[in-house]
Order: C-alpha cells, then structure tokens, then sequence
C-alpha cells in the first residue's frame, strides 16, 4: 500500500520525480536508456513524472495502463495524431492525455541543428519534450500532447516549416535511407525519389483514403538499410544490371591486409557465384544475386555496376492483424531514370485494385494471398516473370522429372 | 465520463467526445455534436453525408469504408473534409451519432 503511495509523483518533491524501483534497472549497463531520458524531461515538464509512474505501475502489475485507441487530430487533417489516454488518469494526470504527434522527417534525415533546436523548442513549450527520433515510420515523434495544445503545436510546426506524417488507413510518411546523399553504394537517387513521393501524395498521407495503412520506403542498394523489404507495401530496393565493378588490384590489397577471400567472401556467397585462385577473383556474374556480400567486405575492390536502377516488391508488413510478411518482387528492373514515372503508374493501379477489393484493414500484402498473385497480377495489368517466384523448385509436390531431371 | 453540454443539453460522451450510447441520436443531438466540429450551419450536404452514415451503421452495424462514403454520397474526399475540416471519422462520423472507429497506430 506504502508503494503503492509513492508511485504518484508528490508535488512538493523538487524533482517531482516517482520512486521507480523497476524501471531503475533500465537504466543500469552501458546502453542508452529511455528511462533516463525521461526523468531528465521532468526538468522542463510535469507530465513525465506520471508518464514514470505509470509505466513503473505497468512493470510492477505486467499490465499496460494505456487506454485502447482514440480518435484526436488537428483541422483539415485526418491524420498525423495518434490518440493516447491514461485509463487511471485520477492517479496519473499529468498522462490523462498523452498524444503522439507524427512530424514527416526530412529524406534521409538530414536537419541542420537550427532545425532540430526549433522542432524541441515548439515541444517544450507545447508538450512533455520527449521525442523519439524517429519511429519506425520514419517520423519524428513528439510523445505526450494534450488534446487542447495539438492545434496550436500543429500551428507552431507549419509556421517552421514541418508538417505532419501520415497515421491510419493513409499513406504513411515515404522514408528512404541516405542513399546518394552520403552512401557510394546507392543505385539511385533515393533522397529525391522520397521527396517526390511525398509531395506528390499530400492528399493521401493527410486524409486516410484506404482499407489501411500503405507504406513506400526507398534503399538505395540491396543493404536495404531502412528494411524495406520486411515493412513496407511497396519497397523499392537499388540494384544494378550489367556486372559488378571490379577492381583486381585493390581486391589484391584487401588479401594483402589480411581478407581471407576463399572463406569470407566467395564461401559466403549465396549463389556461389565467385571463384578465387589466390590472385584472381572471377565473378560469374549471370549467376550473382546481387545481395551485397562481396561488396561490403571488398569495399575498396568491388562496386555495384554501372546499369542502375532499382527492383520493385510489393506486400511486406509487420504482425499486427495477421501474420509477418515479407515482399515479393513486382518488377524486377527500372532503370533510375524511369522509377518516378514507374512507381506513379504502378502506386495507382496498386491503389485502383486494393480500393476496389480489400477489406477494411486489409494490407496490400493479405489482398495478394487472398486473392493469390495471378488475379493481383491481372488486376493491376503486369504480367508474371519468373523473378517473382522467391525459391524456385522448393515446391515437393513438382517432381524434378518435369524440369528434365530423375525422379 | 466526460459529459458535453451545449445549451440546455448534456450528454455522455468519451474522452474524444463521441456518444457514449449511439441510440439517443436525432438530427437534434447531430446539431449539437457539430458546434464541437466548429459546424454552425450543417448544410444540405453536411446531412446528406450525416444520414448516409447514420443509415449505414443502422444497417450494418459498423461505419462504412471510406471509399465507399465518397462513392455513396458523390463527394470527393476532399469536399467531405471541407464539410467536416476533422474528417470523415472523427468529424462527420461523431456528428452521425456513430460509435468511436477503431483505430490503430
Ligand atoms: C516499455 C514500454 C514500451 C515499449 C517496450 C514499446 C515498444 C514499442 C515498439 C517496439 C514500437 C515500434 C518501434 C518504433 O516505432 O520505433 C513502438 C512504437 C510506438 N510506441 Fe511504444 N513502447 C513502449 C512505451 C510506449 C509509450 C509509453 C508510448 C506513449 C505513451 C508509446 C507510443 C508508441 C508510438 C506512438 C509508437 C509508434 C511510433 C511510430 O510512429 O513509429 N510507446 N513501441
Ligand atoms: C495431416 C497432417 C499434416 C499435413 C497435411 C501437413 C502438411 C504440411 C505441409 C504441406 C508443409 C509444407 C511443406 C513444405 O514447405 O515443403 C508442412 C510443413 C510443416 N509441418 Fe506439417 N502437416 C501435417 C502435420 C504436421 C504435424 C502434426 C506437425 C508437428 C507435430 C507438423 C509440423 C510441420 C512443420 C514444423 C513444418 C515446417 C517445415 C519446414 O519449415 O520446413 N505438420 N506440413
Ligand atoms: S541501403 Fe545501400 S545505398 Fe542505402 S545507405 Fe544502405 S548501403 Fe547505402
Ligand atoms: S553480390 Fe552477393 S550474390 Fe553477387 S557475387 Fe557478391 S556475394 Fe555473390
């Protein structure tokens, strides 16, 4: 009962901290804590003591004490705000209501810090001063708005210049990863193409027009470093052609410095698709899958080729409704200077098909396997190529007869 | 419970101000949800989509998707947010009287 006191914040306590027993363990080891920095957010705010005791209260009872849902946002919007409420906001007021806002981040998160001291100084003023930087989306998150200072916090960020992302059955804030902007790897402009996107899609990321949520992210090479291929609906993934670049001797001075490349590189390759003599490597190129490996470890050696572009896949999702799913390649090749138009063409078609028939809450990738991806094919007007089959032959019921081998 | 009260009237809402009972709707009670929504005046097509959504939980007992409100009521997406600047859902749906959409991150 005594503890059971001490977990609301006392208003005559300086620091107007909780005692958090629980939550004091995660601040312990070498690794950042979240938990620091909300206690060290109880300097500028009154909310994030509740937000401790709360949470402390959730560790001690394994139970969150967060209400379902909520509906909140500002004018004009039908998105960008993800409604949060305490379910005992008599013990915790200053969480009562705690609402995320989602502020679309730069491409590739590049901020001059101005930027980045301006966006903290609106939330000070206007809310709790925590952010995550940045969320899976890709936004930055400011956590903990009350439903009254959404409006004048949304004000504050247009009139700097920041707008807010995408949040349910919209299209949520496109992200990228740096691409050209810092990364030799990168097979075309991602940082461009996710600033197009977004322009381009203002009306579909402020107000929900889908089944559910639909998310493009960008890599520039097959690294994949914003995880495209495993939680977005349309990924859209670097890649080259023609061979990859080689240069022998640099591959010589990565064996000098000590790369043994017979078992780290050529014995890593998926495909097997590298010989290495002991002076010379041999790419068989036709055979490379084009999955990074060589590249990364000879970094100074090898480099993606000159035919570059990019693969589309369509279908990932995390497991919120259903299950995980990973995506499946659409088209295999764009050049880099077709992917805009590609991907405009191919996102309404998506759009025209998954409107028409998904169910509500329905993601691009669960329409794929209800309907099966012949009807989808059809539906959006691109014929099947084998390079969407992920594993060929790993069916058991296809006998290996039929492809001219034994049975 | 979070009571709202305009004018003479009370009712029970939740924390985002949608009706706690959904039965107690009339056209009275959608003009009194619609001074929340900055609606002063609710226009013929303010009701037309009002009603539309109304008869469709009636029917089916959820809200309709919104492709199909736009599809239903001939009003583009963005002609229905220039009605109701909150949106379908937390605008034109708690002026319906309709219970809270579930909503997800
Ligand atoms: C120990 C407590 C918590 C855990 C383990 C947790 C875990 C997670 C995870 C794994 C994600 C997805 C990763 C990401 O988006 O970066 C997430 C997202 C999110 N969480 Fe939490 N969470 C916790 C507490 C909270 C609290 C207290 C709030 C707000 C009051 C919150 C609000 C959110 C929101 C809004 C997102 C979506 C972020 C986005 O836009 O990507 N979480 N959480
Ligand atoms: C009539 C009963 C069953 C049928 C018709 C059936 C059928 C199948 C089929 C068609 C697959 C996919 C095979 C493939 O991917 O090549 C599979 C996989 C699998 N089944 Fe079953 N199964 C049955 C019973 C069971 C039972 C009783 C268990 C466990 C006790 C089991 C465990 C598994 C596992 C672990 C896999 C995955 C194997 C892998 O990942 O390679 N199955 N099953
Ligand atoms: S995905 Fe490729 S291009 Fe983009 S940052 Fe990662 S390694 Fe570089
Ligand atoms: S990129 Fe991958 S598949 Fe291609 S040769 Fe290198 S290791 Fe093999």
């Amino acid at each position: 009962m005594e503890t059971e006191e001490r977990i609301v914040a006392s208003p005559e306590d300086v620091n107007r901290k909780p005692e958090t027993p629980l939550l004091d363990q995660l601040e312990q080891g070498p690794w950042p804590s979240f938990v620091k920095e909300i206690k060290s957010a109880t300097q500028t705010s009154k909310m994030p003591s509740d937000l401790l005791g709360q949470v402390e209260l959730s560790y001690r009872e394994k139970q969150g004490h967060w209400k379902h849902g909520g509906i909140v946002g500002v004018r004009g919007y039908g998105g960008g705000v993800i409604g949060r409420y305490s379910d005992d906001p008599e013990k915790f007021p200053g969480v009562s209501q705690f609402h995320t806002i989602r502020v679309n981040q730069p491409s590739g998160w590049f901020y001059s810090s101005q930027a980045l001291r301006t966006l903290c100084d609106i939330w000070e003023r206007h809310g709790s001063g925590l952010t995550n930087m940045h969320g899976t989306t890709g936004d930055v998150v400011l956590m903990g708005a009350t439903t009254a200072e959404l409006e004048p916090t949304f004000n504050e960020l247009t009139a700097a210049g920041f707008d807010l992302g995408g949040s349910g059955s919209a299209m949520r804030t496109p992200s990228c990863c740096v691409g050209e902007g810092r990364c030799e790897w990168s097979c075309y402009d991602t940082m461009k193409l996710c600033n197009d996107l977004t322009q381009q899609y203002q009306d579909e990321i402020h107000r929900p027009p889908f089944p559910y949520k639909f998310k493009i992210k960008m890599s520039g090479c097959p690294n994949d470093c914003v995880a495209s291929a495993a939680r977005s609906d349309l990924a859209i993934i670097g890649t080259w052609k023609d061979s990859i670049q080689q240069d022998d001797a640099a591959v010589a001075q990565h064996a000098a410095e000590g790369v043994d490349i017979q078992k780290d590189v050529c014995d890593r390759c998926p495909t097997h698709a590298m010989d290495w003599d002991g002076r010379r490597l041999t790419i068989r190129n036709e055979d490379c899958v084009r999955c990074m490996h060589c590249i990364n470890v000879l970094h100074k050696a090898l480099r993606p080729g000159k035919e570059q572009g990019a693969v589309i896949l369509v279908g990932a999702k995390a497991p919120i409704i259903q299950g995980a799913l990973l995506a499946s390649v659409l088209i295999p090749f764009v050049p880099k200077e077709e992917l805009h138009e590609t991907v405009t063409e191919l996102v309404s078609r998506i759009w025209d098909f998954w409107g028409e028939y998904g169910k509500n809450r329905e993601r691009v990738g669960e329409l794929i396997q209800r309907v099966g991806l012949p009807a989808f094919l059809d539906g959006i007007g691109l014929d099947p190529v084998p390079e969407m089959v992920a594993a060929p032959r790993d069916n058991p019921y296809i006998y290996a007869h039929e492809t001219g081998g034994e049975k | 419970m979070p009571e709202f009260k305009v004018g003479e009237h009370t009712y029970d809402v939740d924390e985002d101000g949608f009706l706690t009972n959904p039965d107690i709707w009339n056209r009275d009670v959608a003009k009194d949800l619609a001074t929340t929504e900055q609606i002063t005046d609710m226009t013929d097509n303010h009701w037309k989509v009002v009603q539309y959504l109304r008869d469709y939980y009636v029917q089916f007992g959820v809200a309709p998707m919104v492709r199909k409100v736009c599809k239903d009521t001939g009003f583009k997406l963005n002609e229905i947010y220039d009605l109701f600047p909150s949106g379908p859902a937390n605008g034109a749906c708690k002026i319906a009287g309709l219970p809270k959409p579930t909503g997800c991150v």
